[in-house]
């Protein structure tokens, strides 16, 4: 039985690159493309990991991932945060709002499954 | 034959007449009539008591005794005349602006209102004066004397001496009446002044009256009389020439020191234009009053017996010819000459007794100054009414001491030579800016002496004060010190060696000491104001009224210039600065003019100091006013530069905030923009790397699949590079470097071209009207085609309705054309409006393809071609309006 990770991410084509990756890896892959409700999402799913993109409709990811973390059944949940803006500050801001992972688009297939599997564990 | 009474009769009753016309006068000029007093004739004949009885017996004397010499009494006045523009007027004009008051508070004023100075000088007057007015006692006395003689009928005649005491008396009498009824030396003395305009006229037809007698009456003709004159002693009289040039020059300096000549010339001025018509009237009365001078000395030298006094054959031969009339006559012009300079002159030295001396001693010992109970006012009209009393007294007492025995012109001339020695001061404070106060005193105080030494203490004879061993051999017998051969000028004319000494003398200290003493700032300031007159006439001494108390000030200038004139004043300059009542606010300005206006009743050294008492600062206190005024320029001269430093440092800073701010907002934009290209790169290349790594990894991909893989990994390379041109578009558009091609076309076939280009054709319906669509353009019509795609292809991609259309509306507008772009979706947001022109900015959901540059090159390309593209909110869904200005092409449009 795979793992359960929920992306949530607005591009339609990372979606299908990322899911592709993932279920290949046996992982049970859930998409979500807008940030309203998001949250919501996670919730139903509770997922063993988040991937979450930062720049959302309607939400940002930022802001997402403090709602996972203030949550007390979800707030252990590993996030993966991707970004499309590689400046550091955005990865200080990812820090502080407790991703457990940073990663930068373009990224190479390997990397997230090795981000992944780190991630969740054996 | 006259008898004496009938002569004391005439004399009264001329008197009284002179009452009268001095009495209407001032009567005319208290109502504000009588222009005609004021006018320039009026006060030329005023100058004319210049011609005392001196000259008017004295000159024929003189002539009998010295020939053509006393024609040098004439000259100078006459050359000051007529040189009136380099001295006179400015003395005049500083004597009005200033307020002077008399002679001695015009040198008092100028070296920096002293006192001591104006003391002096008035001594000097009073002094030298007393002779002359003894003269005109003398002169007076004499012609009574010479009608007593002819009256068979008296035989005990008056003594000389009760004689010269009542007329003294009468004098002072008519003096104290119309020359004390004014305070306000200003406000002038017009009975007096028009008194002594009448005796003008008398005189002159007097002494005109007997020359006529003499040359047709009794020598028979002009030729006559000029073989008489060629054959008399007169003829060949020989004057050295430097008693012509000395006598000159004295007379030339009396006739501007004298303090009466000051009175009538200066005080009593009533326009400085006056004096265009004195410098020529004048002397041509000088001339008229010397014409028949020679002719009566040489007649009286013939007829008369031998010894007679030559000095009264004016009144002698009508007499002895039995013109009795004329004899009258003459001695009514003899009794009028003596008469209106012993008046002037006395007004003129009681104002400067009582000013500056009586006043200021009644001040000092009074203690409190002006702020005292009692009435200044009645104390200054009584120091003038006693002033002018001692006056007359000392006239009278020195002629008695002098004996009445010497000759007429001889008396003259010591007095001129006593009032001469202010003439240095006075040319000096009115040309020369370096002259001091020291100088003036120093001066003053040299020639002063000399002139008591030389000239003064010898005149009453020899061992009668002088005594003869130090005529002789000089004190205590130290020949060069002798008074008439001082310095061993040995053999000169006694007048002329006075003169020569003590002008000379006086002028070298008076520079001298001015050049080595530095004067106060008071002196400097006045000395600007006299010297500068002309540039500026107002504004002596400046006054800080910060501390003046107006009530004070209105109490003493009630006491100085009576209740109702102070009041009058106050009130108008309290209406004048706005203020209600009786009491102004004590300005500078107000200060100075009540300094000015006082100092026409107690002089300007007096004035000053009851300002300064009251104002609360010493006499002194323009000293402090001075350097605190020139420490203040400093001051403000350095915090003005401050000021000026600060307001630049603060423009700098500002500047520098307003670069910091724009280099920062730069900073924060081109932080934003990297991001956004940034995120817009990155995203089409994560799905191409993804998918190319997909490609290339794994294995078992079913065809389709791999179609599909590279169809992604080609529509987002494609979206990278409609990308990447469109930051380019956009970079040339918003540097301005794009060249625009314009071309005509026709709107329709602009819309056909942009509707195919967008593509949409299959999932947007687009509504247009064909008939509205005829309007030719002339633009770039490829940048408008480029925002109609844009605009179309976006309603392609955004709007969510079910049925998808967009309403394309054109019309002409006020020479515009305006292009609606109207589709059926549900719009943008209100708060979002303002955004969507914005680089990288998208509403909503992002769909592939968008990186939100589409409008942000609409604007700037509508902004090139001179329009402009704005969200029209309102409509049924998302509307924009293209606006374009159709210029030449709205012709066309009308055409159709």
């Amino acid at each position: 039985m795979g793992k359960k990770v929920i992306l949530i991410e607005d591009e339609r084509n990372i979606i299908e690159a990322i899911s592709f990756i993932l279920s290949r890896d046996g992982w049970e892959v859930k998409t979500h493309s807008n940030g309203h409700d998001a949250m919501q999402a996670v919730r139903d799913r509770r997922p063993d990991l988040v991937i979450l993109d930062v720049m959302l409709p309607g939400k940002s990811g930022f802001d997402i991932l403090q709602e996972i973390r203030d949550d007390a059944e979800l707030g252990a949940t590993p996030v993966l945060m991707l970004t499309a803006r590689g400046q550091q500050k955005d990865r200080e801001m990812a820090e502080r709002a407790g991703a457990s992972r940073y990663m930068t688009k373009p990224f190479s297939n390997a990397e997230v499954l090795e981000a992944v599997r780190d991630l969740v564990g054996p | 034959m006259v008898t004496l009474n009938v002569l004391v009769l005439v004399c009264l009753l001329y008197v009284a007449f002179l009452f009268a016309v001095a009495f209407g006068a001032d009567r005319a000029a208290l109502v504000g009539r009588g222009t005609w007093l004021r006018s320039p004739i009026v006060y030329t004949l005023s100058l004319s008591i210049y011609c005392t009885a001196w000259t008017f017996y004295g000159a024929v004397g003189f002539a009998a005794r010295s020939g053509l010499e006393f024609v040098t009494i004439y000259l100078g006045p006459t050359l000051v005349m007529i040189g009136w523009w380099w001295t006179l007027r400015k003395m005049v004009r500083v004597g009005r602006s200033q307020r002077i008051t008399s002679i001695a508070d015009l040198i008092s004023s100028r070296y920096g209102k002293s006192n001591t100075l104006a003391v002096f000088v008035t001594l000097v007057a009073v002094i030298g004066l007393t002779p002359y007015i003894a003269l005109q006692l003398q002169s007076v006395t004499l012609s009574f004397a010479t009608f007593a003689e002819a009256d068979p009928f008296t035989d005990a005649p008056p003594s000389q001496q009760s004689t010269a005491f009542w007329v003294a008396a009468g004098l002072a009498v008519f003096t104290i009446l119309f020359g004390t009824r004014n305070l306000d030396a200003n406000e002038r003395h017009h009975g007096v002044v028009m008194a002594i305009a009448l005796e003008a006229v008398v005189k002159l037809f007097a002494l005109l009256a007997v020359g006529v007698f003499v040359v047709w009456g009794l020598a028979g003709g002009v030729d006559e009389i000029l073989a008489r004159i060629d054959s008399s002693p007169i003829a060949r009289w020989e004057v050295p020439g430097s008693r012509w040039v000395g006598l000159t020059l004295l007379s030339a300096a009396a006739f501007m020191c004298l303090p009466r000549m000051f009175q009538v010339m200066v005080v009593e001025s009533e326009d400085e234009d006056h004096l265009r018509m004195a410098a020529w009237a004048f002397p041509t009365y000088l001339m008229l009053m010397s014409l028949f001078v020679v002719p009566i000395a040489v007649m009286g030298l013939e007829l008369m017996p031998e010894g007679a006094n030559p000095d009264l054959f004016v009144l002698t031969l009508p007499l002895r010819n039995g013109q009795e009339g004329l004899a009258i006559l003459s001695f009514l012009g003899g009794f009028s000459s003596a008469t209106s300079m012993v008046i002037v002159a006395a007004i003129a030295l009681s104002t400067m007794v009582s000013n500056h001396i009586v006043m200021p001693i009644w001040l000092w010992s009074t203690g409190g100054g002006a702020m005292v109970s009692g009435d200044v006012r009645s104390v200054a009209l009584l120091a003038r009414r006693l002033s002018i009393a001692m006056i007359l007294f000392l006239g009278y007492c020195y002629f008695r001491l002098s004996g009445g025995g010497t000759a007429l012109a001889a008396i003259g001339l010591i007095s001129f030579v006593g009032v001469a020695q202010f003439l240095p001061a006075l040319m000096g404070g009115l040309f020369w800016r370096g002259a001091t106060r020291s100088g003036a005193l120093a001066g003053l105080g040299v020639g002063f002496v000399l002139w008591l030494y030389c000239l003064f203490l010898p005149s009453f004879g020899a061992s009668e004060i002088m005594p003869y061993s130090v005529m002789q051999n000089g004190p205590l017998g130290i020949g060069w010190l002798r008074p008439q051969a001082l310095f061993g000028a040995d053999g000169m004319d006694p007048v002329i060696h006075a003169v020569m000494w003590s002008l000379l003398l006086n002028t070298c200290t008076f520079l001298g000491v001015s050049l080595l003493t530095l004067p106060k700032p008071i002196e400097r300031l006045q000395g600007a104001q006299f010297v500068n007159v002309f540039q500026h006439s107002q504004t002596p001494g400046s006054w800080s009224g910060g501390l003046a108390r107006s009530e004070d000030l209105m109490i003493m200038s009630q006491r100085i210039m009576g209740a109702s004139e102070a009041q009058a004043m106050f009130s108008k300059e309290a209406r004048k600065q706005g203020i209600a009542g009786y009491l102004p606010e004590p300005t500078p300005d107000f200060l100075q003019m009540l300094e000015r206006e006082l100092s026409g009743s107690v002089g300007a050294a007096t004035a000053h100091a009851m300002i300064s008492q009251i104002v609360g600062r010493a006499t002194v206190s323009v000293e402090d006013l001075m350097a605190v005024a020139d420490e203040t320029a400093q001051i403000m001269e350095y915090s003005s530069k401050l000021e000026a430093k600060t307001e630049e440092q603060a423009r700098t800073a500002r500047q520098l905030r307003e670069a910091n701010e724009k280099l920062t907002q730069i900073s924060v934009q081109k932080d934003a923009f990297l991001s956004q290209i940034s995120h817009e790169l990155r995203t089409p290349m994560t799905s191409i790397r993804a998918f190319s790594e997909i490609l290339r990894d794994s294995e078992g991909l079913s065809e389709e699949e791999r179609n599909k893989y590279a169809s992604i990994i080609l529509e987002e390379a494609t979206r990278l590079t409609r990308l990447l041109d469109d930051l380019l578009d956009l970079s040339v558009l918003e540097n301005g470097q794009v060249v625009l091609n314009s071309q005509t076309g026709q709107l329709s076939d602009m819309l056909d071209r942009a509707v195919s280009a967008a593509g949409v054709q299959d999932r947007l319906r687009i509504h247009r009207r064909r008939e509205a669509e005829k309007i030719t353009l002339h633009t770039d019509l490829d940048r408008l085609a480029q925002v109609f795609i844009n605009l179309i292809s976006n309603a392609g991609k955004y709007c969510e309705a079910p049925d998808p259309a967009l309403t394309i509306r054109p019309q002409a507008e006020n020479g515009n054309l305006v292009v609606d772009f109207i589709d059926n979706g549900p719009g943008i947001p209100t708060d979002q409006q303002a955004m969507i022109f914005e680089k990288f900015s998208r509403i909503g959901q992002t769909k592939a393809g968008g990186a939100g540059l589409g409008l942000a090159i609409c604007r700037e390309i509508m902004g090139r071609l001179g329009g402009d593209i704005t969200y029209l909110p309102g409509q049924e869904g998302a509307a924009f309006r293209v606006v374009l200005p159709l210029r030449e092409a709205a012709t066309v449009q009308a055409a159709q």
